[in-house]
């Protein structure tokens, strides 16, 4: 997929690799790179999924990163049923109700 | 500053830390040093800060406080089932996601984004994963201000908690830059490079300001219950992470005169799971008011993102009690199905401790839980427990004192089940001691070292030179 100039993208960089680590953290966090995510308008005309681009930030700050995410979602949402909670309505109304 | 000839690695940034501090917060903390362990707080929150009468006006003006007490019937009349006789506290709760940006959050960012605005910054930038940062881009949004979060969001695999997600896409919906990070304490020098980059505010959350707004919420409490009640609470639960909400609300307490409340601090128990842990990142449920946070913070304040944390719990606090993140779940249903109000969960975990203290309370008493936040997709039992089961997490009924954090989440088989448990506040004093000393390399204590010892543990200059003899 193609993004063009002025489209809301969203961006990937690696901050610090696994080498450049601080020396602090624990073994497996240190084995992986510090990736960084953001979003902004593509600065550059047209770049492919993948490209390495420059974006103009919400507040316009002009930063560099891979292209992964044109007109990028929220894809967070109120999760599936979860059984193991539905006892607790009826059994907290049915312990008040004793009561009276 | 131009940042495009600096040596931008690891190690520079981070030796640059204490002059971006400095023009980034406006507050010269080395003005309030002793040059050993002592250092001058009350003449720091004084001089730092406003009135309390001022900042009542800052808030004002973005709608800000006045938030509603509510009274808690049936969490009363189901606590008293399982307490002896005599005995069950009623239980009242401080709405404040009645707050802009649904967290009391709101005040503490308030005067932050003020005092930004009245130096003449032109944008403030806060490291934060949680409410804070939707209220520092509500205010900043209010104020006219530009406005950076930075995240700490993704595990190594590119999964985040889905309460965190929310959290950006609010602060997004204010007009906030959001940069999202992977696991790791390394998100402070990217937060450095920012502030060096922009020449924003830091509108840290330790700061005298973002400390001092919470003040107003202590006042309130008082100054509410008194007209509706005639009385101070007994109790005041408040959920402690990072300090700064115990700490302004027992400020506030105190400035109106209210030094006899009993300051309870309370944090989901996830004792065993490593906050820097790219693999155990996703193993918890609860992003904020836990021990991650609160035990570490509390036993060394000064770890935060300014020389000197406004946030000192270990100062206020009578009594630290844990929950288990299943009470706290369970305990976020029950005020849904019992009293109708819907709030997220993270914000209930002082009002889990509450149902249980109120247990060990005689009937006339109260106790006042401070904090509700809001509730919504992301920020709910349902995808956060739906991400804990995706996540290898068992959930299931049973007693929560049994359960084990990172492999299972258990939801108390009745509410008489859920048991606030204390920590031991005298070993988290002498650990506060001990740190002080290792971490400053002072030898020999002064006299003004020992007063301020004896001020920061709420305790007395005999017990600190008890403390000083046994390390």
């Amino acid at each position: 997929m193609k993004a063009f100039k002025g489209n809301w993208v969203r961006i990937y960089d690696v901050v610090l690799t696994a080498d450049e680590r601080a020396p602090q953290v624990p073994d497996d966090t240190k084995s992986v790179p510090l990736e960084m995510w953001n979003k902004g308008f593509l600065v550059d005309d047209e770049a492919e999924i993948g490209d390495r681009v420059t974006v103009e930030t919400y507040i316009g700050r002009r930063i560099e990163g891979e292209l992964i995410e044109i007109n990028p979602a929220y894809d967070h949402n109120y999760g599936k049923c979860i059984p193991e909670l539905l006892y607790i309505g009826r059994q907290t109304r049915e312990l008040l109700e004793e009561g009276e | 500053m131009k940042t495009t000839d600096m040596d931008m690695s690891y190690e520079a940034v981070m030796a640059r830390k204490s002059e971006i501090m400095k023009a980034s917060v406006g507050i010269d903390y080395a003005e309030f040093e002793s040059g050993s362990i002592a250092f001058d707080f009350e003449r720091m929150m004084k001089e730092t800060g406003y009135t309390l009468e001022e900042m009542r006006e800052i808030q004002r003006e973005t709608g800000v406080g006045n938030t509603p007490i509510l009274e808690l019937k049936n969490f009363t009349a189901l606590a008293r089932k399982y307490a002896p006789e005599g005995k069950g506290a009623r239980i009242f709760l401080k709405d404040e996601a009645s707050n802009p940006s649904g967290s009391f959050k709101a005040r503490r960012a308030a005067i932050s984004v003020y005092n930004a605005k009245k130096l003449g910054y032109k944008g403030v930038i806060a490291a934060t994963s949680g409410n804070y940062g939707a209220a520092v881009a509500s205010q900043a949004c209010m104020r006219g201000l530009k406005c950076i979060i930075v995240q700490e969001c993704y595990d190594s695999q590119g999964k985040g908690q889905p309460e965190i997600i929310e959290k950006a896409r609010k602060c997004e919906a204010y007009g906030a830059e959001v940069v999202q990070l992977s696991v790791g304490p390394e998100l402070f020098y990217h937060f450095l490079k920012l502030l060096e980059e922009t020449g924003y505010f830091n509108a840290s959350l330790y700061t005298p300001f973002g400390i001092a707004g919470v003040e107003t919420l202590g006042y309130e409490i008082a100054e509410q219950m008194m007209e509706r009640e005639g009385r101070l609470p007994d109790a005041v639960v408040a959920t402690n992470a990072g300090g700064g909400n115990l700490t302004g609300t027992a400020r506030g307490l105190i400035k109106y005169g209210a030094t006899d409340v009993e300051i309870i601090g309370a944090s989901v128990d996830l004792k065993g799971l490593h906050m820097a842990s790219d693999k155990q990142f996703n193993k918890k449920s609860f992003t904020t008011g836990h021990t991650g946070f609160g035990i570490p913070f509390a036993t060394w304040p000064d770890r935060s993102d300014v020389p000197r944390s406004a946030g000192r719990p270990l100062r206020y606090m009578d009594r630290y009690v844990t929950v288990k993140q299943g009470e706290v779940f369970y305990t976020t249903e029950m005020l849904a199905q019992l009293e109708g109000l819907e709030r997220g969960p993270a914000g209930n975990t002082s009002l889990t401790a509450a149902f249980s203290l109120a247990q060990e309370m005689d009937q006339d008493q109260i106790i006042l839980v401070q904090e509700t936040e809001y509730t919504g997709a992301g920020k709910h039992i349902l995808p956060q427990l739906t991400f804990a089961k995706e996540n290898g997490i068992e959930i299931f009924r049973g007693n929560p004192a049994d359960s084990e954090n990172g492999v299972n989440i258990i939801l108390p088989d009745n509410p008489g089940l859920i048991k606030a448990v204390d920590l031991d506040i005298l070993k988290m004093k002498r650990s506060y001691v001990k740190n002080c000393i290792e971490n400053t390399g002072v030898k020999n204590p002064t006299e003004e070292d020992m007063e301020f010892l004896a001020e920061d543990t709420k305790s007395t200059k005999v017990y600190i030179s008890k403390i000083l003899e046994e390390i």
